[in-house]
């Protein structure tokens, strides 16, 4: 195991490195750009050994990984705001093919007003394109979930495409140390990829048909099934994980002082950093705060987030989101849970980092605040009255 | 390759499909496969013959096929080529089937950035003339003056009132290994062009022109003859592009009377005289360039 200090993407691309994708198609977009340019590289000094495909669009980019992975092999991509919005098309095809690629997916705003900063409205807007979507909180997580994402995605249970989310520059572009596993642990971790789910000249196939209403509705029954298939597959491979490399994850959430908490923020992605430094300092004053962090969009984590909240007095969704003339798409998912779980608490939704505006600590210590005194539905903190 | 009827594989690997009668993007694609053989892995995008083809579970390709999205016909076939390679797998052809709307308007950056990468397959562009599938639209290699149900043909406006795409031209213009032109009224030639195709290293193109009676407005009996006559009046040629170099493979004599091809079908039968005059002025045109420039073999 090597220790180096790497940025979002460069921990990326090393786990992408270890997972040895056999094509690996990609288009430049800021700032996904350096996990490319660093698979780039490996492939050039023979450290990586993969077909790279310099395809001339997002669009491309995802139908040329379809068909690799149509042909059995192991394929990866990467995007980024516009460029995720303009291959979607291609993220429910895939999803539908039941083609395991792994992509990640650099969160940044998209336009208009153009902006190359980080929110999630990318990716929250394909909640629904039938893919995993994880969010990555630091780099070496990053790392870890590029390693994790194949085997789970490959798994014949799940057969789902996988999503890796990373904060625009919050994460891909600052540096932090990572431990780098080593290449036999990695093989020892991730087998080469074997499927039937593909072209065979011996047994040749017709894929990507077309199915009538009543076969087209067994096909989406079974892409459910599959994607929650993923839930005890995650589970399994963290567990694999720790196992061969020492580091623990927990699921499709990551929850912080929870247990007795009164007041508890529910975000994503590399802010719940800032909201669990918040919850120490507020405790310090005597104040019971609490945070989830979600890790995984899809499948959602209905149950951990309605048991992690049960016993507290109002939650806050915390979100880089919003869908406009509603709310913010993690706060639907999340009351959704917690109604039909029946815990029956008030719960507010806080929109905050849109095109990649600061969310300061004070912003959670008003989050908090608000969450105990109760505010509107729907709050765009930080926001000035001539903002307005 | 010399190809004729009595070589060709008496196997059928597009069969059972439900195109219409008389279809000739479903004749292009039938033979093309019988040239390819077995290995051939084709990559259709929507589009007629994934519409006829791929209805689950009626699947009708005898060898490896898949739909791709509609832009991404060339994109799907690098990925396989990749795949494929990678697999370690040696004897095998990758060749798309998409039609003029899939190739020459939402397709043709795809096929663009295949084409630069100079990556190991065949495309072929079945040439209807329009979005058939979809009910006879107006696409980018839609000739000049035809009528379409999005180019009506009324007082004003007699139809389509721009040219064809030169697809052949914008292939070749990408120094692409090798690019041609053909019909599936002259069968043979197109193909030993596929045949041809398939012994290229690189990016090939194969552009045929396919008559839809349904679109062109003719009985399901005439596409073959549409087919030839579209190249016997000069409005359609047979070429090829190698080696940097442009070869006219058919030299007609004589042009048969462009007013009668058009005046057969449906599709031209509003074209006024001055209308008509135009077509044979811009064939003039471009034979006069093809005559002076190309390879005349």
């Amino acid at each position: 195991m090597a220790r180096k200090f790497l940025s979002g993407d460069e921990a990326f691309a090393e786990g992408i490195r270890l997972a040895k994708p056999d094509v690996i198609s990609a288009y430049p977009i800021t700032p996904q750009t350096i996990v490319v340019e660093r698979l780039s590289e490996m492939v050039e000094n023979g450290s990586l050994d993969s077909e790279f495909i310099h395809v001339e669009s997002e669009h491309s980019a995802l139908s040329c990984a379809m068909g690799a992975s149509a042909s059995g092999v192991r394929a990866f991509t990467a995007t980024s705001s516009q460029g995720l919005l303009y291959m979607a098309e291609c993220l429910y095809y895939a999803s539908g093919g039941r083609f395991p690629i792994v992509m990640m997916n650099a969160n940044r705003s998209t336009a208009l007003p153009w902006n190359i900063y980080g929110d999630q409205r990318d990716s929250l807007s394909q909640l629904d394109s039938g893919w995993i979507q994880a969010y990555a909180e630091n780099a070496q997580e990053a790392l870890d979930l590029a390693l994790m994402s194949f085997r789970i995605a490959e798994h014949r249970d799940v057969s789902t495409p996988f999503m890796i989310n990373l904060d625009g520059f919050i994460l891909t572009h600052t540096y932090e140390e990572v431990n780098i596993p080593d290449r036999a642990d990695a093989d020892r971790f991730l087998e080469p990829y074997e499927t039937e789910n593909r072209l065979d000249l011996n047994e040749p196939k017709n894929m990507a048909f077309s199915a009538g209403p009543d076969y087209n509705y067994i096909f989406k029954y079974k892409e459910h099934q599959g994607m929650l298939g993923a839930v005890p597959v995650i589970k399994e491979t963290e567990e694999k994980f720790a196992e061969i490399f020492g580091r623990k994850y927990t699921g499709l959430t990551d929850t912080y002082l929870t247990e007795d908490a009164d007041y508890i923020i529910i975000t994503l992605g590399t802010i719940a950093g800032l909201c669990r430094e918040t919850a120490d300092r507020l405790r310090a004053e005597g104040k019971k705060a609490g945070v989830v962090r979600i890790r995984y969009m899809r499948p959602f984590p209905a149950d951990e987030i309605a048991e992690a909240v049960k016993n507290a007095k109002a939650v806050a969704v915390l979100e880089k989101d919003i869908s406009f003339g509603n709310e913010g798409a993690v706060f639907t998912n999340v009351n959704s849970a917690l109604l039909t779980a029946g815990v029956k608490i008030p719960s507010y939704n806080f929109i905050g980092g849109l095109g990649g505006r600061n969310i300061s600590a004070s912003d959670i210590e008003e989050i908090f605040e608000k969450t105990e005194n109760g505010t509107e539905k729907v709050t765009f903190i930080g926001i000035g009255v001539d903002e307005k | 390759m010399s190809i004729n009827a009595k070589d060709l594989c008496k196997d059928e690997f597009f069969y059972g499909h439900k195109a219409c009668a008389g279809c000739g993007g479903s004749l292009a694609v039938r033979n093309a496969l019988k040239v390819l053989g077995p290995n051939a892995v084709a990559v259709l995008p929507a589009g007629c013959m994934s519409a006829v083809g791929f209805n689950f579970p009626q699947l009708c390709f005898a060898n490896n096929a898949i739909i791709s999205t509609f832009a991404g016909t060339a994109s799907m076939l690098t990925g396989i080529e990749a795949g494929f390679r990678r697999r370690g797998i040696t004897d095998f052809t990758a060749v798309g089937f998409a039609g003029d709307g899939g190739t020459a308007d939402i397709g043709i950056q795809a096929l663009s950035g295949a084409i630069d990468r100079n990556d190991n397959i065949i495309y072929i562009c079945y040439d209807n003339e329009a979005y058939m599938n979809t009910g006879i639209q107006k696409s980018g290699l839609t000739p000049f003056g035809a009528k379409t149900t999005t180019t009506p043909a009324g007082k004003n406006v007699h139809g389509n009132i721009r040219p064809k795409k030169n697809m052949f031209e914008i292939a070749a213009a990408h120094d692409i290994p090798y690019a041609a032109t053909a019909t599936v009224g002259y069968m043979n030639d197109f193909l030993e062009k596929v045949g041809k195709a398939s012994q290229i290293k690189g990016t090939k193109y194969i552009h045929v022109i396919a008559p839809c009676p349904t679109g062109w407005g003719i009985p399901v009996s005439d596409t073959i003859d549409a087919a030839r006559e579209i190249v016997d009046c000069g409005l359609w040629y047979l070429a090829e592009y190698e080696n940097g170099e442009y070869n006219i493979n058919h030299n007609p004599a004589t042009f048969t009377s462009v007013s009668e091809y058009l005046k057969k079908q449906g599709r031209f039968r509003h074209l006024s005289d001055e209308d008509i005059a135009v077509i044979e002025k811009s064939r003039d045109k471009k034979w006069e360039k093809i005559r002076r420039s190309w390879n005349l073999k």
